[in-house]
């Protein structure tokens, strides 16, 4: 699988580190947030068949992270 | 060691049209689900009960899996329900009249560095304190139990020990899926491939039934059982699950002689290797680390296993890799199952098995019948609810899975 990293161009994937699935935002008042929100911040993720965004840091290259959409069925990849 | 196969019966299952409705209606029909199905009839007199099973029956992981049986895990929870499916196992082709080449040749988990050492320690004692056998091995040990194994201390990882349970083995995967399939099926279970889950009958936070490619099915009981696909089937019915599907790669050469008579795991190389009753080396390799749903993985990640099993076993560098495939797993945040009730009534959850479900099919299938007949979770399955991933009682066992998560 070629990952592009919008610096280093397409690499093989085994130069970079997953990430997991993007858009996952701190609870916006951490203060107030009970059990179950923090069960959802901390351990559920999307999980589509289909197309997921999500992370990946070049790790064997210029280090940088950055967010695509790969369908995770055909591991096509789109610009996030 | 090496038996010949057995003559398989010829007649397995009916391949009947779904009813209009069942008592219960199992999701996936791969071991656990036809497990389930099993002990649903025999434990607890339910027979009105369809497995569903979007392609063909014991097709996706319990086809694509290494069918290591083993029960050296780390803590409680795990050691009594994964033991409960060893104890199982030990009588499963008797239980089931069928043969399924149930070996117990024993499970060894090569160790190379000390702080491996210390854990392996840990987790036989552990294992020892929970009733389990489990025993360690020098290096010269090692090398008197499984002569291939190469433990000069050149090796860039040198072997420094194993920990080793004899009652661990392998059984035939598609003998165990059949014999489920065949005993369910003879006590009246429907066994219904080809169709496919595509909604759920709700009402109000209730499921009264499934909606497939077949039609609609009302359903007393729904209980979803189909491991890497289970988020797309939750989410049907507006459930989320902390589930990530990955793949996980196995391979295996071609037919040899016997060479290798025993399972032999390495967590630190990356090893898991057995030879199969046909005579092929079935190998595990690791997991990809992105999320997919395309029973396909990365070539380098079957060089870099390959590149560890030659070191560790010298003998195997000119044998051929036949074929390579993937399987898609459910990993859960702790490497542990989720087994039982949710939020939806009358809606169960069997996954997150994740790299090692085949071991816990017994099991597995044995207390889901129960928590699916009693309406409650069988004590084997409490700890393993969703909840706890809210309380924080989770149960960790990443060091005593196979694969590195």
């Amino acid at each position: 699988m070629l990952i592009p990293c919008p610096w280093c161009g397409e690499r093989e994937d085994n130069e970079f580190t997953y990430g997991g699935p993007a858009q996952v935002a701190y609870p916006s008042d951490p203060e107030a947030a009970d059990d179950a929100s923090w069960a959802r911040y901390v351990f559920f993720r999307a999980n589509p068949k289909g197309k997921l965004a999500e992370r990946w840091v070049h790790s064997a290259g210029c280090r940088r992270w950055f967010n695509v959409v790969r369908d995770t069925v055909t591991h096509q990849i789109t610009p996030a | 060691m090496m038996r010949e196969p057995h003559p398989h019966p010829d007649h397995l299952w009916r391949n009947p049209e779904p009813k209009r409705s069942y008592d219960v209606v199992i999701v996936g029909a791969g071991g656990h689900g036809l497990a389930t199905a099993y002990y649903l009839a025999k434990n607890h007199g339910i027979t009105n009960v369809a497995v569903l099973e979007r392609g063909w029956l014991a097709g996706g992981n319990m086809a694509r899996n290494t069918t290591v049986i083993r029960s050296n895990y780390l803590w409680d929870e795990s050691a009594a329900i994964y033991e409960h499916s060893l104890k199982l196992w030990e009588h499963l082709s008797e239980e089931l009249d069928y043969d399924i080449l149930f070996s117990q040749r024993g499970v060894l988990a090569l160790v190379h560095n000390q702080s491996g050492v210390r854990e392996a320690h840990r987790r036989i004692n552990a294992n020892r304190l929970s009733g389990i056998d489990a025993e360690w091995l020098t290096p010269a040990e090692v090398k008197a139990f499984c002569p291939i194994v190469n433990i000069s201390p050149d090796l860039r990882y040198p072997v420094m020990g194993g920990a080793l349970q004899r009652r661990g083995g392998i059984a035939k995967h598609d003998y165990v899926a059949w014999a489920f399939a065949r005993k369910a099926d003879q006590m009246g279970v429907d066994l219904i491939q080809n169709c496919e889950v595509t909604g759920f009958e709700l009402a109000g936070d209730r499921v009264v039934g499934v909606r497939t490619n077949r039609g609609s099915i009302a359903a007393g009981k729904v209980a979803l059982c189909a491991a890497g696909h289970s988020t797309v089937l939750a989410s049907m019915a507006g459930l989320d699950l902390p589930i990530q599907s990955h793949p996980l790669q196995a391979l295996v050469s071609e037919l040899l002689e016997p060479v290798l008579h025993c399972v032999v795991m390495s967590n630190a190389v990356h090893v898991y290797v057995s030879q199969a009753h046909k005579g092929e080396l079935v190998m595990g390799s690791g997991m990809d680390p992105y999320n997919s749903y395309a029973q396909r993985g990365s070539p380098h990640v079957i060089e870099f296993q390959l590149a560890a099993a030659c070191e560790l076993f010298p003998i195997f560098s000119r044998a051929h890799v036949l074929r390579t495939w993937a399987g898609i797993v459910d990993i859960s945040p702790d490497a542990s199952p989720i087994l039982g009730l949710t939020p939806i009534e009358n809606l169960l959850v069997n996954c997150g098995w994740g790299t090692g479900g085949f071991k816990a099919t017994p099991a597995s299938g044995w207390v889901y019948a129960y928590t699916i007949a009693r309406g409650e979770p069988h004590a084997l399955n409490a700890p393993y609810t969703l909840e706890r991933f809210s309380t924080g009682a989770l149960i960790d066992e990443h060091g005593a899975a196979g694969v590195a998560h």
